[in-house]
């Protein structure tokens, strides 16, 4: 390939000129992107609201899109499924097992709650989602984990609100626009989620890990007690999260913890659920409580 | 229009006395198929690990080394603020990378003038290892927590599907010479 007719402008003054400016922009381009840069290193949230009118725009985009995914990851699910049938069901019949004593164990909590929640006269605040929502978008191409949900301010949607699907974490809403909202996913490594081993309350956090899987991390070193197959449950702690979520399975301990797969991937669900954070659910049960006890401290004299 | 603004591309065509192409298609299509890369995020794919190539860079690659001074030498400043919007990186990191790359570009062009695809490919697939792993360190500025290895597979795959997204470049390159306007 030759060198190209405009790089030798000959005598036109015009040319030459027009050549040296690109470069000067060229070199500006350059020096823009270290100061933004710089300028979002320092404060991330700092250009916001530019991302958000952006997926404003693609949003009709990401949800014709999030409804053609369930039926084309059928298909290349059915595709994989065909590839490992044995060991995958090897890992099934594993799975069952796990599961069947899950249930057992489950079984029981459920009962001692029941009694205990009886016991002290305390009524199961529902917890009302804020939105039912598609996820629209990922950054499929960077290092970093965020998904774009369609719902944002217009809906309820604040920033630390939760994002859960039926089996479990998805993460948590960073950034909310008119009518979206950007998620960051448990799979990024800046989100940390605490935890718990649901059979018996072993705290830990997880640290995603970027690649699909997480980290689990024990907060007390020393023998790691962690198994293939223990499932991590939200600690509640930190007030951003609500207790009980499944987060993690564990599938290859390491000497400090674990590493983890996700108890929901957020390729496999079409629907997401946004519920309000924690800490708002807690001061909201407490004001309940407050009022309840005023009441009932009215009526007893 | 006369033919340095639109590149030299009469030759892919059947001449026709009266036809041209349209302005508005040979000029815009390279800036629109570029930035629909970049949207390619909004894709029916939710990932959780970064699995997808950078379409769009490579997309702009691609028309950097099919119509060399066709997209302006400071075109990486506008077209990597777009990238930015959607790609999830720390905002600049694709105006910087970008901006750069077309400068590397222009090295490339003085030192190498004439080359083949092989060495287009070589030159795009430096070009792109380069950008995933200074993408990758800017990410991990930004969580504190960098994670060197994750990239491994999407910079062999983006490799390996350089020819493709070229190919594509040149059949959207004849789409943009298509002679629709009638003199």
């Amino acid at each position: 390939m030759a060198r190209s007719q405009d790089r030798r402008p000959g005598n036109s003054r015009r040319a030459q000129y027009g050549i040296f400016t690109g470069y000067v922009f060229a070199l500006l381009g350059v020096v823009a992107g270290v100061v933004v840069l710089a300028v979002s290193l320092i404060d991330p949230d700092a250009f916001a609201f530019a991302r958000s009118s952006a997926a404003e725009v693609a949003r009709p985009m990401g949800q014709a899109g999030a409804k053609g995914r369930a039926t084309s990851q059928g298909v290349f699910g059915a595709i994989g499924a065909y590839f490992n049938a044995g060991q995958q069901n090897a890992a099934l019949r594993q799975e069952v097992d796990a599961a069947r004593a899950n249930a057992v164990s489950m079984q029981s909590l459920q009962d001692e709650n029941r009694r205990l929640k009886a016991l002290l006269g305390i009524v199961d605040p529902a917890r009302k989602p804020v939105a039912t929502v598609h996820l629209i978008g990922s950054t499929a191409s960077s290092t970093r984990r965020f998904a774009v949900i369609d719902a944002g301010g217009n809906q309820g949607v604040r920033p630390g609100f939760p994002v859960r699907a039926a089996s479990g974490l998805i993460g948590r809403v960073i950034e909310v626009g008119p009518d979206t909202a950007r998620v960051l996913l448990v799979t990024d490594p800046e989100n940390v989620v605490p935890v718990r081993r649901a059979r018996d309350g072993l705290a830990a956090f997880v640290q995603g890990a970027s690649n699909g899987r997480i980290d689990i991390r024990l907060i007390n070193m020393g023998v790691n007690p962690v198994k293939k197959g223990d499932v991590f449950v939200t600690s509640g702690s930190g007030g951003l999260y609500p207790p009980g979520i499944p987060v993690a399975v564990a599938t290859d301990p390491h000497r400090d913890g674990a590493i983890g797969h996700l108890a929901a991937d957020p390729a496999n669900n079409e629907f997401v659920i946004v519920e309000q954070s924690y800490q708002a659910q807690a001061a909201a049960q407490l004001q309940q409580i407050a009022k309840d006890g005023a009441g009932a401290a009215a009526e007893t004299p | 229009m006369n033919r340095s603004r639109i590149g030299s591309g009469e030759d892919v065509v059947r001449k026709r006395i009266n036809r041209e192409p349209l302005p508005l298609l040979a000029l815009g299509l390279p800036w629109v198929s570029i930035i629909m890369g970049s949207m390619a995020s909004f894709s029916p794919l939710i990932a959780s690990a970064p699995i997808l190539p950078p379409i769009a860079y490579m997309m702009l690659l691609g028309w950097r080394m099919m119509r060399p001074g066709m997209l302006p030498v400071w075109a990486g400043l506008p077209l990597g603020f777009v990238d930015d919007l959607y790609s999830g990186q720390p905002f600049g990191s694709g105006i910087l990378l970008w901006s750069i790359s077309m400068l590397a570009m222009e090295v490339i062009d003085e030192r190498y003038l004439w080359r083949g695809f092989a060495q287009d490919w070589i030159a795009g697939s430096v070009l792109i290892t380069a950008y995933l792993v200074l993408c990758a360190v800017l990410a991990g500025f930004a969580t504190g927590f960098p994670l060197p290895f994750v990239i491994v597979p999407q910079v062999v795959m983006s490799i390996m599907l350089f020819p493709v997204i070229a190919g594509s470049i040149a059949l959207l390159d004849r789409v943009r010479l298509l002679p629709l306007k009638r003199l």
